[in-house]
């Protein structure tokens, strides 16, 4: 009845019996989280923190086996490191750098993806997902012992969801039968093939690609470097159309094979057949060991939008792309990074529940933008036509002798987080001469700050930045406080500070959102240009 | 005038999802067509005989 659809790699939220389940009504919570992956125990996590009473409900009691997601960006990881869990996932991940792409036996080129200095995350780390979701259960534990509420419900199926004006019921099985629950607000985190949208008959609309990529995840003492290799028509046998070699921890690499539409998929996944494909691939005498191996399809689509009245959809249950560019995991924790504070001012009564629109707004925004970008990479990569792939092959032809082309050469582009740009929360940029980078609805990019970072420094609030300037210690608006950080160029290295902040200017104030969004920004304190744009920050007109 | 071989597009992958669209249809006689049109046009918005010379030496593949 409540059997396992996949083996767990660790189990961590065994079935426990709660109060709810003999309670004679259904009991009312504030926020309840459907499914326990990435995004649901992360939103838990966020608005945990913030004193929200959370309660998470997932079919399983632990985390799924496979490394599936390995590729975190460091936007994700600067998202962790305001949550308290970024620093466990930085000590066990690889980092890297470097990229090749190859042609047939050719190196077309490399790329060095090292960003600028005076960041405290690296571009990228390599990590298998069961590790990722592992150290965010973990802090979810440690914030428990301090008092955050955050409840996890393992084995806990969600079978029927009613939703009505202003909560949700949801019909829950057991291992000791079923119960009834309410939510205020419910959030979809159950996956790309969520059960809750299709409980709701919620559009799914977008691209499927006939295309079948076989993964396996192999253990080896061979010394290859801690870089990307991509191939494309590579030239060892019987590799696939394009073929990626990628490190992982624990001395594990990611092998991914193109392997075409019409494949035997049993036949593909039998360890001999996996194994002829690495052999031409790895070359004689490379030992290895097949630690997990799958076959996966994929698509390029979203909802049409994220909020349906008291459920908000977030993660891969709202929108899905192609795996080149790492932009699956890394898209949804921006999700929640974006929905987290909102959710939190709409729960706790400080703003309109207009303001979960622009949830919806920004991150559909955010959703077209990494679609678009996996798209274009999985066209280059598997092109549909014959004119597609002669023009395909000239850009690797002419990227061999000429920079010019190298551009064009599309293996994934690599998950940057989205700029809210025209988003309906963006207030004034009256910064003359303000650098481009730090404009309204852009992510804050990391500066170094005296012996630490400016983002480790802007909390989970609204954040009044001042840079040369002066203002009050704070601005409040409607019960809403935005408290201020004062910083100077003189403590910033190498000018950072001042180029990414204040560019031709010579003073700044910036408005930074919870999740280290600016809203606005001037050269100085006004306060009722601050508290105009603090106001319009949460949606209240 | 030199030929420019560095990067010059300011949207590499916009301009390169822009060229595919237009050939989507096509069969390939068409497809040749377009393509010798394409270059036409662009041949005459360069303008200079020398620069072109040196477009056509960067396209052949004389080592293969």
């Amino acid at each position: 009845m409540l059997d396992d659809r996949y083996g767990l790699a660790f189990k961590l939220y065994p079935y426990a019996k709660c109060a709810d389940q003999d309670a004679g009504a259904p009991v009312r919570h504030p926020v309840v989280v459907l499914g326990g992956g990435p995004i649901g125990i992360a939103t838990a996590l966020d608005l945990g923190l913030q004193g929200i009473p959370v309660v998470v409900l997932d079919d399983h009691e632990g985390i799924g086996q496979g490394s599936r997601a390995i590729c975190f960006a460091k936007r994700t990881l600067e998202i962790c490191d305001r949550w308290g869990a970024a620093a466990p996932m930085l000590g066990k991940g690889v980092v890297w750098n470097l990229g090749k792409v190859f042609h047939e036996d050719r190196k077309v080129f490399e790329f060095n993806l090292l960003p600028e200095d005076g960041h405290k995350f690296p571009a990228f780390i390599n990590l298998q997902q069961p590790y990722f979701e592992r150290f965010l259960v973990e802090r979810v534990r440690e914030a428990q012992t301090q008092g955050a509420p955050i409840e996890i419900r393992g084995k806990n199926r969600v079978d029927a969801a009613e939703v009505r004006d202003d909560h949700v019921l949801l019909d829950v099985m057991t291992p000791e039968g079923p119960y009834r629950v309410a939510a205020d607000w419910l959030i979809g985190a159950d996956g790309a093939g969520s059960p809750l949208r299709k409980m709701m008959g919620l559009d799914f609309e977008g691209r499927v690609f006939t295309d079948n990529f076989l993964i396996a995840d192999i253990r080896m003492s061979a010394n290859f470097p801690t870089e990307r290799w991509f191939w494309f028509e590579p030239s060892f046998k019987s590799s696939g159309a394009s073929c990626l070699l990628h490190k992982q921890p624990d001395g594990i690499w990611r092998v991914d094979f193109q392997i075409g539409w019409d494949v035997d998929r049993a036949k593909e996944l039998k360890e001999e057949n996996i194994r002829a494909r690495l052999d031409a691939m790895l070359g004689d005498g490379v030992e290895y060991e097949i630690v997990w191996s799958s076959i996966y399809t994929f698509q390029c689509r979203r909802m049409k939008r994220f909020r349906h009245g008291r459920v908000l959809f977030a993660g891969d249950a709202a929108h899905q792309v192609s795996p080149f560019g790492a932009r699956g995991a890394n898209s949804g924790i921006q999700d929640v990074d974006n929905l987290g504070w909102k959710l939190g001012l709409v729960v706790a009564g400080k703003a309109p529940e207009s303001l979960l629109d622009t949830y919806c707004a920004e991150r559909c925004h955010g959703a077209d933008e990494n679609i678009l970008n996996s798209t274009r990479s999985t066209d280059f990569i598997t092109p549909k036509s014959a004119i597609s792939h002669l023009f395909r092959n000239a850009v690797l032809d002419l990227a061999e002798r000429h920079a010019f082309a190298r551009p064009l050469v599309n293996s994934g582009r690599l998950s940057v987080p989205c700029s809210y740009d025209a988003g309906p929360l963006n207030g004034a940029d009256a910064l003359t001469g303000g650098p481009a980078r730090t404009r309204p609805g852009a992510p804050c990019p990391d500066a170094p700050v005296a012996d630490g970072y400016l983002l480790e420094r802007l909390g989970t609030n609204f954040t009044l930045l001042t840079i040369d300037a002066d203002a009050p210690e704070a601005v409040e608006d409607g019960g809403i406080t935005a408290t201020r950080l004062a910083l100077s160029t003189s403590e910033s290295p190498a000018g950072a500070l001042a180029e990414r902040y204040l560019g031709d200017a010579s003073s700044g104030v910036y408005l930074i959102r919870p999740d280290q969004h600016v809203a606005a920004r001037w050269d100085v304190f006004e306060a009722d240009a601050v508290r105009a744009a603090l106001h319009h920050a949460c949606a209240k007109e | 005038m030199t030929l420019t071989l560095d990067p010059n597009l300011s949207d590499p992958d916009g301009v390169y999802c822009d060229l595919l669209a237009a050939h989507e249809g096509l069969s390939e006689a068409e497809s040749h067509a377009f393509n010798a049109r394409l270059i036409l046009i662009l041949g005459n918005h360069i303008g200079d005989r020398e620069v072109l010379k040196q477009a056509l030496d960067a396209a052949a593949r004389p080592d293969r």
